[in-house]
């Protein structure tokens, strides 16, 4: 049965998509969060921040956003500023969503 | 003894699993065939096994294809992949694609053109070497120009689909002799000499089309030799007034580019300590280009961190303004938009970048 470990046994680590809301202060610290709890915090925290951050410079590079989506392979971040801090939308981009193609086609 | 290469095939069919078990056992190579219906499972297959080629679903359940294609490409970036799906949608296949697969097929095509698609798999198995950065992927150091010849000389009938980004562009080879060519809206010759300014890009081969309408009468040969006359009378343009005539109608030829599209401005930012950025249609280039690099930076460590697949492009927004930033080879781009312009800006963005910096 030694082949069966070989081939099963090695636990890959795969970290899963998050997926939800959060809202962050002006500080970056999460104010309220839809995210699954198995989700880690601290990459949460990143997030925040990080959004907090672009947004912070196009400030200061006299190009003020209301809104900021960030376009990954299998993730999108969608972040709208909220007096200072930010709501932040996560869709984690899967083949069982919709493309804008099908639902056009799906239209009467 | 000849080493067996070996493929993983992840599905969450089982019956489909089976079949392609089957399939793939019989190839000429008589390739090692490892069955995964769950990604974790495959996952863990390529990393206790030598894998040479990875064949993919798209629509799976918990992880789906496109996540675990964006998983394999950082961290076996060796791993050939072929994506197998029946999902018809042109979206998924571009989707598939810029997460740097080999080659995308659908269920049913594979079934019609099995032995084409063995043909590929076998292609697949037994290229050896990675392509650097640039040339065609599928060819190594191969310039378009070697590969339309190789073709033609083999005598062969096929369809070649190049892509350049957003670019799509498409030959029609048949018994060794060029009849049509497509790119960008242009037909025939035209849109040959246009194809043959790509420096890079990726192309595939697609079942030959015989009954295709010929456009194109003059011998491969004769155009390919044109081409490069052509390029040699605008490299031989040194004369200082040349020069500057020439620079100048770039800046036209890129502002009417712009005006054409309905863009903004367009910035264009090369790394830190390698050139000034350049733009045109704004004036704040340097906080515009502090935040385009900054942009960039972020995206791509949230991204690192997060294991979310290659960063695509950064959107914004505010009451007066839409800006896409993209990352296209060592530079990066920042178009903006106006506030109501419609359509898909991000794909609007490419063609523009494309044309620009070609």
């Amino acid at each position: 049965m030694g082949f069966l470990k070989k081939l099963f046994g090695g636990t890959a680590a795969v970290q899963q998509l998050p997926t939800g809301t959060i809202t962050v202060d002006r500080n970056g610290h999460i104010v309220a969060s839809t995210v699954s709890t198995g989700f880690p915090k601290n990459l949460l925290q990143t997030i925040g921040h990080d959004v907090l951050e672009l947004l912070r410079e196009a400030r200061a590079a006299q190009m003020p956003l209301a809104e900021v989506s960030l376009h990954f392979g299998s993730l999108r971040i969608t972040a709208r500023e909220l007096r200072g801090g930010a709501i932040i939308f996560l869709f984690p981009q899967t083949a069982l969503l919709p493309t804008p193609q099908s639902l056009n086609s799906s239209r009467p | 003894m000849e080493k067996r290469n070996k493929i993983l095939i992840l599905d969450d069919d089982n019956d489909w699993l089976l079949l392609c078990r089957d399939l793939f056992g019989a190839l000429p190579s008589q390739p090692e065939v490892f069955t995964a219906n769950a990604a974790r499972r495959a996952l863990a297959i390529i990393e206790s096994e030598k894998i040479r080629l990875l064949v993919c679903d798209l629509k799976m359940p918990r992880i789906d294809g496109l996540q675990m294609l964006a998983i394999v490409r950082r961290r076996f970036p060796e791993l050939r992949t072929i994506v197998l799906s029946a999902l018809e949608d042109e979206d998924y296949r571009s989707r598939a694609y810029a997460l740097g697969v080999d080659l995308f097929w659908l269920k049913t095509e594979m079934q019609r053109n099995s032995k084409f698609f063995n043909e590929c798999l076998e292609s697949l198995l037994s290229s050896r070497d990675r392509e650097g950065d640039t040339g065609f992927r599928g060819i190594q150091s191969k310039s378009l120009m070697d590969i339309i010849q190789m073709e033609c000389l083999s005598r062969s009938s096929t369809v070649l689909r190049i892509t350049r980004g957003p670019l799509v562009a498409k030959l029609w080879i048949q018994d060794g002799e060029l009849i049509d060519a497509e790119v960008d809206g242009a037909r025939g010759e035209v849109a040959f000499q246009r194809l043959l300014a790509w420096k890079s890009g990726s192309f595939e081969n697609l079942p030959a089309e015989p009954k295709h309408e010929r456009t194109i009468q003059k011998s491969v040969n004769a155009l390919l030799l044109e081409s490069a006359q052509a390029l040699d009378e605008g490299t031989q343009a040194t004369e200082p007034d040349s020069v500057e005539s020439l620079a100048h109608r770039k800046t036209i030829w890129k502002l009417s580019q712009l005006t054409r599209e309905g863009a903004d401005f367009i910035l264009s930012v090369p790394p830190e300590g390698q050139g000034e950025p350049e733009a045109i249609g704004t004036q704040n280039i340097a906080a515009t280009a502090h935040w385009t690099r900054r942009a960039d930076a972020i995206a791509r460590r949230l991204g690192e961190k997060l294991e979310a697949g290659p960063l695509l492009h950064v959107s914004g927004q505010n009451l007066d303004r839409q800006v896409v930033m993209i990352a296209q080879g060592d530079k990066t781009f920042l178009a903006g938009w106006p506030a109501d312009a419609a359509g898909n800006l991000p794909e609007k963005s490419r063609k523009l970048i494309a044309s620009w910096d070609s």
